[in-house]
């Protein structure tokens, strides 16, 4: 039994001290993308952009294909439901909703904790066993401000881009079924959509995605900046990366979610 | 015991660095003049890489004093050790050049961020650089595009970026051939010969110490067994500086109750 209790109590102290380092590096990106620049420590603009290209733009592609599908799913699902109450004309508020409010910012976070925050770890990590994280400090160049702060600024923008584009493909997903299985036509459907929307799905969604921005970075850099030595480790930290990433993304969302839904109008 | 005098650049006094519950560096004092080599020699795992890494402020330690220019780096603010980094370059083991970046952007970094110079500046900077490390033309070459001898040179080329007064090496001829190692020893001798510079040199290579060094340290198992000139350490009797400058390898066979204490002593904490 006390075995028991002090697993327990190591488990959550372990836990809590990885969200007190999690808030450390989150807090000091924040302090160099907020208040470094008028303190005389510019931004590193140009690296922010070439992470942006890599975060955001090379993503495009496989996240239209992921999201256009998920939107297809969610009006095959939707309409199994919905045609029993003769309700078919329904589907394209359904997947509206749910597409803008939960599914495209959560699969926008899946898709690039699997391309990006599991980058961050890898190539932090590398550097931190060759020893390039150390040359770093002895030239006076502070890790978090030159490494992570151009990340974390890519993705506080770059995040709530992707949503958006994931909320329009998810919302021509539903269409390919609401045209070809419930009688819409694509104008008709999207009008449809739009009607159903209120501004503050879109909004909630955008909301959490930058937060799903913010949770992936800072995992994604703990997670290099703790590696241990040798090649091994960097797995190791690349594959706690996406782990943790996901984990905490829901919570999160959880989080979130529960706030929107308590604050919302009734 | 030394004295901080005004004539040492660097004094140690009894420094201490500990990972977790073990003690890795117990009490070492030394004492580094201006514009001298001295190398650190030890065996591995004698704590000599952890002993450049508290000197150059990559290693808190956990006693002791490190003065370096009039301050005791152990307890400074990250600003103070910033502007004592400025003043002194390191090449590391491995080079740890930037992957990402070219040769020629390696070198300009530490000058991009901390200098007001010109673009056009900061390029003939580099090629001057370059050129005293004899890299000259390998701008645009890419770190992994250079082989191990080069890499180090291109490393020693950025730690030199700023005009350094002290340059720290860690293992320079580590992983390199005899002939290559014996052109990084030239390359040390030439800049000691050009420039005014305070050398630190942590390596476990013999031929290479006593080819660069003024003064060396021999360091076993966490504390200095030796200081002193090449001929005073030549003249040492002391039975591991012996043994060290012999190259003896260590008795194998040990008593049989120190062996079972041995392999039981580590896990006892644990059971606590």
């Amino acid at each position: 039994m006390v075995e028991v209790t002090v697993r327990v109590g190591r488990a959550t102290l372990g836990g809590l001290a990885y969200l007190g380092g999690l808030a450390r590096l989150g807090l000091g990106a924040a302090y160099y993308t907020f208040i470094g620049p008028f303190r005389g420590r510019p931004l590193r603009l140009q690296r922010a952009v070439h992470q942006a290209m890599a975060v955001g733009v090379e993503a495009l592609p496989i996240l239209s294909l992921i999201t256009f599908f998920i939107g297809v799913i969610l009006a095959l699902q939707g309409a199994y439901e919905l045609r029993k109450f003769g309700a078919l004309h329904y589907v394209s508020s359904a997947v509206a909703i749910s597409m803008t409010r939960e599914l495209g910012p959560l699969m926008t976070a899946i898709v690039v904790i699997g391309r990006s925050g599991s980058a961050f770890a890898a190539e932090i990590g590398t550097m931190k066993v060759t020893e390039e994280i150390d040359a770093l400090e002895t030239m006076a160049l502070n890790p978090v401000q030159f490494l992570v702060t151009p990340k974390f600024l890519a993705m506080l923008v770059i995040m709530p881009c992707l949503a958006t584009w994931a909320d329009l493909m998810g919302i021509l997903g539903g269409a390919l079924f609401g045209v070809t299985g419930a009688g819409f036509t694509l104008g008709g459907y999207l009008r449809a959509s739009l009607d159903a929307l209120f501004l503050r799905d879109i909004m909630t969604g955008l909301v959490k995605s930058v937060m799903f921005g913010a949770t992936i970075t800072a995992v994604g850099c703990l997670e290099g900046f703790s590696t241990g030595a040798g090649a091994e480790s960097v797995g190791r930290s690349t594959t706690a990366a996406v782990v943790v990433s996901i984990f905490l993304v829901t919570c999160v969302d959880l989080v979130f979610t529960a706030l929107f839904y308590f604050l919302s109008p009734r | 015991m030394s004295v901080r005098t005004g004539d040492s650049i660097i004094s140690v006094h009894d420094l201490r660095v500990r990972y977790g519950e073990r003690e890795v560096l117990h009490g070492i004092s030394f004492d580094v003049r201006p514009n001298e080599t001295m190398v650190i020699l030890g065996g591995s795992g004698s704590g000599k890489s952890t002993l450049m890494r508290a000197l150059v402020g990559l290693e808190k330690p956990s006693g002791g004093e490190i003065w370096m220019k009039g301050k005791n780096i152990a307890g400074l603010s990250g600003a103070e050790m910033d502007a004592i980094h400025k003043k002194l370059g390191m090449s590391f083991q491995g080079g740890a050049l930037f992957g990402s970046m070219t040769v020629g952007e390696n070198v300009a970094l530490p000058l991009r961020e901390h200098t007001p110079l010109e673009e056009s500046t900061i390029e003939i900077v580099v090629r001057l650089k370059l050129e005293q490390v004899g890299l000259a033309g390998f701008e645009e070459y890419m770190p992994a595009q250079l082989s191990g001898g080069m890499k180090k040179r291109a490393a020693v080329a950025r730690a030199m970026a700023m005009d350094p007064e002290m340059l720290f090496f860690d293992e320079p001829s580590a992983g390199l051939d005899p002939i290559i190692a014996a052109g990084i020893d030239n390359l040390l001798l030439k800049l000691k010969k050009a420039f005014q510079m305070t050398i630190v040199v942590v390596t476990h290579e013999l031929v290479s110490a006593f080819l660069i060094a003024d003064r060396m340290i021999l360091i076993d198992k966490g504390s200095i067994i030796a200081i002193g000139t090449k001929e005073e350490l030549q003249a040492s009797a002391h039975p591991r500086v012996r043994q060290f400058l012999d190259r003896v390898p260590e008795a194998e066979v040990l008593e049989e109750m120190d062996h079972l204490q041995m392999l039981t002593e580590e896990r006892r904490p644990r059971q606590r």
